[in-house]
Formats: C-alpha cells, sequence, structure tokens
C-alpha cells in the first residue's frame, strides 16, 4: 500500500452551511471534518441521508466552497473545478440527451482542451473499457439506467485524471444491476491507479468496492469513524459470501445504525439534501 | 407488428381527415348547386374553382402576395432578433425571471389587437402598422419560451460541464444552447404563426394593400366568388407556410 506521505486529496478542517446563518433555511452540512485520500486507494463515504457526504466530495471536486476549512489536491489548493485532475461521475443521469454515447464521452474531452485528434481513440478505448464499443452511436434516451452509468464512467475515465469522485453513481439502478456494475467496476480499477472517493448509502457495495470507508455522523456530519477493508483488488465476486464481509458489514452497520437512528428524527427539519 | 399497426393506425386516421374535407367540399357543392342557397352568400365551388385558376393565372395576386409576406417577413424578423436577446438575458438571472416573465405572460394574455386602431395613428394606413402589430403579437410567444428554454436547463447538465472545465462560451454552444433549442423552437413557430394571423386580421381591419385588404375589397364590392378564391388563396399559403415551419421544428428537434 501507499506510504503515509502519499496523500492524494487533503481536507483540512472543512465546514460547510446552506444559506445564511438565523435563516429557516439555514442548515449546517458539514462539521469541522478533515480527511486524508491515500493515492490510489477507493475511500468509500456513508452515511444516513442528509449527513453531508455529498457535500463533501462537491468540495473535494472544486463545486463548492466551503464555509471553513481548505482542501488539497496534489499541493494545488482547490478554488474551483480542477477538469485536469478531478473527473466526477453523477447519480443522476448527466449525460447530455442530445448527444450520442460517443459524442457525450468526446464533448468531456471538449471541455478538459484535449487536442482533436485524441478525442476519437481515447474515448473509444474507455467505452470498450466499460463495454459500451457497440452502443456509441446510440443516444442516452435508448439505453437502459445501467448502460448509461456505464457511460457516464466511459466519460470520466476518459479524461485520465488521476482522482475519480462518484456520487452515488448505481444509486438509481436496481440490486441486480448494481451489484454487476459494482463487480465490474472492481476489476476497471484494478488495473488503473486511479484515486476515487465514492459516496453510496449501501453498506455491501461500500465494502464491496472500498479500500476504507469513512462512516458519517447524522447532520451536521463529520466523519466518525474509518474502517479498513484489507482485501485485494480485483475482487472476487464471492468476497460477498465470506465471514469477513459479513463482519465487516456488520460493524459498518453497527456504526451506522445510531446514526441513521438521529437523522430520521431530525428528517422533519427541512434542508437541501447532502 | 406493432409498427405495422401503427402505420394502419396513421393511414386511417389519414383517411378520415380526407373524408371530413372532401364532405364539407360535397355539402358546399350540394348546397349552392341544388339547395338555393344564394350566391351572393356562398357562391358555387366550381364557379370558385374557375375564379382561382383565373387569379393564379393572371398574376393578380403578385402585388398584395408580396406586401404581405414582406410585412411577416420583417415583423417576424424583428420579434425573432428582439424576443431571443431579451429572453436570453431575462434567463441569465433568477431575479429578472422572477420579475419579467409573470409580466410578460401577463401581457401576452391581454388582446394586442385592440392597440391596432393606436398603431394606425401612429404608423398610418401603410404596411407599417402591420409590421407593429405583428412584431408585438409575436414577441410574446418567442421571448418568453426563450427565457423557458434557457431559464430551466437541468441543473445536472450544467454542473457535469463545469467540473469538466467548460468555458463560458462552450457552455453556452454545447450545453445551454442544444438544451434550450427545442423550447425556442417551438416560440418561434407559435410567433410565425401569430405574426400570420394578426398581420392577415389587420390588413382586413384597416389598410391600403394585402391580401387581407383585397378580400374585404372584394366583399364590399360584391365579388362574391373572386373574394372566395382569394381566401382559398391565402388558405393555402398559410398551411404552406404553417406546415414548412413546422417540419422545420420537427426535423430540428429529431435526434
Amino acid at each position: 500500500m501507499s506510504s503515509a506521505t502519499d496523500v492524494a486529496v487533503r481536507v483540512e478542517g472543512v465546514s460547510h452551511s446552506f444559506g445564511e446563518p438565523g435563516d429557516a433555511q439555514h442548515v449546517r452540512a458539514l462539521l469541522d471534518t478533515s480527511l486524508k485520500v491515500k493515492r490510489g486507494e477507493l475511500l468509500c463515504l456513508i452515511g444516513p441521508s442528509g449527513c453531508g457526504k455529498s457535500t463533501l466530495l462537491n468540495v473535494i471536486g472544486g463545486l463548492l466552497i466551503p464555509t471553513t476549512g481548505t482542501v488539497e489536491v496534489g499541493h494545488t489548493p482547490v478554488r474551483g473545478p480542477l477538469p485536469r485532475h478531478i473527473a466526477f461521475v453523477f447519480q443522476e443521469n448527466a449525460l447530455f440527451p442530445w448527444c450520442t454515447v460517443m459524442e457525450n464521452v468526446k464533448l468531456g474531452m471538449v471541455f478538459q482542451g484535449v487536442p482533436r485528434a485524441e478525442q476519437e481513440p481515447r474515448a473509444r478505448k474507455a467505452l470498450e473499457a466499460v463495454g459500451l464499443a457497440e452502443f456509441m452511436g446510440h443516444y442516452p434516451a435508448q439505453l437502459s439506467g445501467g448502460m448509461r452509468q456505464r457511460a457516464a464512467l466511459a466519460r470520466a475515465l476518459s479524461l485520465e485524471t488521476g482522482i475519480l469522485l462518484m456520487d452515488e453513481p448505481f444509486g438509481a439502478l436496481d440490486e441486480q444491476t448494481r451489484m454487476i456494475l459494482g463487480e465490474d467496476l472492481s476489476v476497471l480499477l484494478s488495473r488503473t491507479e486511479k484515486t476515487i472517493v465514492f459516496v453510496t448509502h449501501s453498506l455491501g457495495e461500500a465494502v464491496f468496492l472500498a479500500d476504507r470507508v469513512a462512516v458519517f455522523s447524522a447532520r451536521p456530519g463529520t466523519i466518525k469513524e474509518i474502517i479498513d477493508i484489507d482485501e485485494p483488488h480485483p475482487r472476487n465476486p464471492d468476497f460477498v459470501t465470506t465471514e469477513k464481509f459479513a463482519k465487516l458489514r456488520n460493524r459498518l452497520y453497527g456504526l451506522l445504525h445510531e446514526e441513521i437512528r438521529k437523522a430520521v428524527s431530525q428528517s422533519a427539519v427541512v434542508g437541501p439534501q447532502s | 407488428m406493432s409498427a405495422r399497426s401503427e402505420q394502419r393506425g396513421r393511414w386511417a386516421s389519414r383517411a378520415v381527415q380526407l373524408g371530413f374535407v372532401v364532405g364539407l367540399l360535397a355539402l358546399w357543392y350540394l348546397g349552392t348547386t341544388y339547395w338555393g342557397i344564394s350566391h351572393l352568400l356562398l357562391p358555387n365551388p366550381v364557379k370558385v374553382w374557375h375564379e382561382l385558376r383565373d387569379v393564379l393565372a393572371s398574376g393578380d395576386y403578385l402585388p398584395d402576395l408580396r406586401i404581405t409576406l414582406t410585412e411577416l417577413a420583417t415583423a417576424f424578423a424583428i420579434s425573432c432578433t428582439a424576443g431571443v436577446t431579451l429572453g436570453y438575458v431575462i434567463s441569465r438571472s433568477q431575479y429578472l425571471i422572477r420579475v419579467f416573465e409573470p409580466l410578460l405572460a401577463g401581457i401576452y394574455s391581454v388582446p394586442i389587437i385592440l392597440f391596432l386602431p393606436l398603431y394606425v395613428l401612429f404608423f398610418g394606413l401603410g404596411p407599417a402598422s402591420k409590421i407593429a402589430l405583428g412584431t408585438t403579437i409575436s414577441f410574446f410567444p418567442i421571448v418568453l419560451n426563450t427565457i423557458a428554454g434557457f431559464g430551466y436547463v437541468d441543473k445536472i447538465f450544467i454542473v457535469a460541464a463545469r467540473s469538466m472545465g467548460a468555458s463560458d462560451v462552450q457552455m453556452f454552444r454545447h450545453v445551454l444552447l442544444p438544451a434550450a433549442f427545442p423550447v425556442i423552437l417551438t416560440g418561434l413557430r407559435i410567433g410565425f404563426t401569430v405574426a400570420l394571423l394578426s398581420i392577415l386580421g389587420s390588413e382586413t381591419i384597416a389598410s391600403l394593400a394585402g391580401l387581407g385588404h383585397r378580400i374585404v375589397h372584394l366583399a364590399e364590392a360584391m365579388e362574391t366568388e373572386r373574394m372566395f378564391a382569394y381566401i382559398a388563396f391565402v388558405v393555402a399559403i398559410a398551411v404552406v407556410l404553417n406546415s414548412l415551419t413546422s417540419g422545420l421544428e420537427r426535423r430540428a428537434k429529431r435526434q
């Protein structure tokens, strides 16, 4: 594994609130959170809804400037999107419906500033990697939810960034599609050196994919505990049937359960979802 | 199989539509030939057909057609430019949308044709007052649809493009414009239709020339047959223009 100095993302004392203090809409989403993401690891953020895990992801990606605290990628402070270093995969369908799959992937590279001649081969490579090579002429509306998320993943991969931020990328999919995509992702990522931060609701997904899992407390969220998942990638689908998997999952469940209870009792409070 | 039955369904509804038109024509013919309807009120369709052929062959319609189409083109060009530009500017700020969208929608619901006497007073009986009215009436659907198109682009597209490093120009060209385009196009089609309607209408009310003027003139001279020939001619032109714009809209929206 990587040495302690090999940090890809450093989050220091980040707090974030939505709205003005004293406002009815004022929500403290994230409270004094610090975190080091190691180079090449897959870190899962898990926690009750509204705990600020997506807020943290957006702060890391420069889409949200935190109220206080700093984020560094390498040694660069994050003050806005860093398209050369960080790529996103969103939960919702963030593919452009007016572009084919191929055009979607290429458009990401147009935005990032990849030379024209490189776009086509890189897009092809990324689409082959996610198993969508035959569908590059299709529009997103012609694909299933799972295929759309594969296309979104291909778009992010083609940007060849060191860091990948995934915000519940399989959240809208059914359990079986989710499982297959998770397995494929594990294989795919074991071949790359990417650093990945992955937000999820699913305990099983977290244990199956992650090198480490950060458990969030209820709002205002902060990291309660980080658990190591010591299992080499790519992970065998049978991993989920092992006792080790069950133990880790149960431990996460224990940590989360209390926080979910708290979050549910807060849920009468209106505010933006994390 | 389903594509086939869909095809059959489409043919069936086409047949009913055609049957309806043919039925109306037949009623018209029967009414005027056998049932003694006054020829001054409703001329015989066969005679109207002869008149129409004469109008077309003589080129009698050309000066009026030119005037009406020039008015339409001018009015539509002005309202497109103004409506799309203003709509885009308003759509850039939530505050401006909150202020202007209800205001414009409110004015749109006023029957603007009532301003025609005022416009005639301002711009005279010539084409200028028709252009002013056509512009005013078609401006509203265009500006409102442009606001709706640019102002309500799904935020996830904008966030995604921003995360990938899109510049302002790229954001406009690759995200805002394609997302807004179908909605704006609908506004343009509606704008075109109402511009045509209001220009023809205002020509029949107060004017010196144009197809609407010609129709009223013929009515006043009791030349009902020729008047009906002109009405048929204008209807045909309106159908051609409107199906042209709808066709363009459909084609641009298909992807």
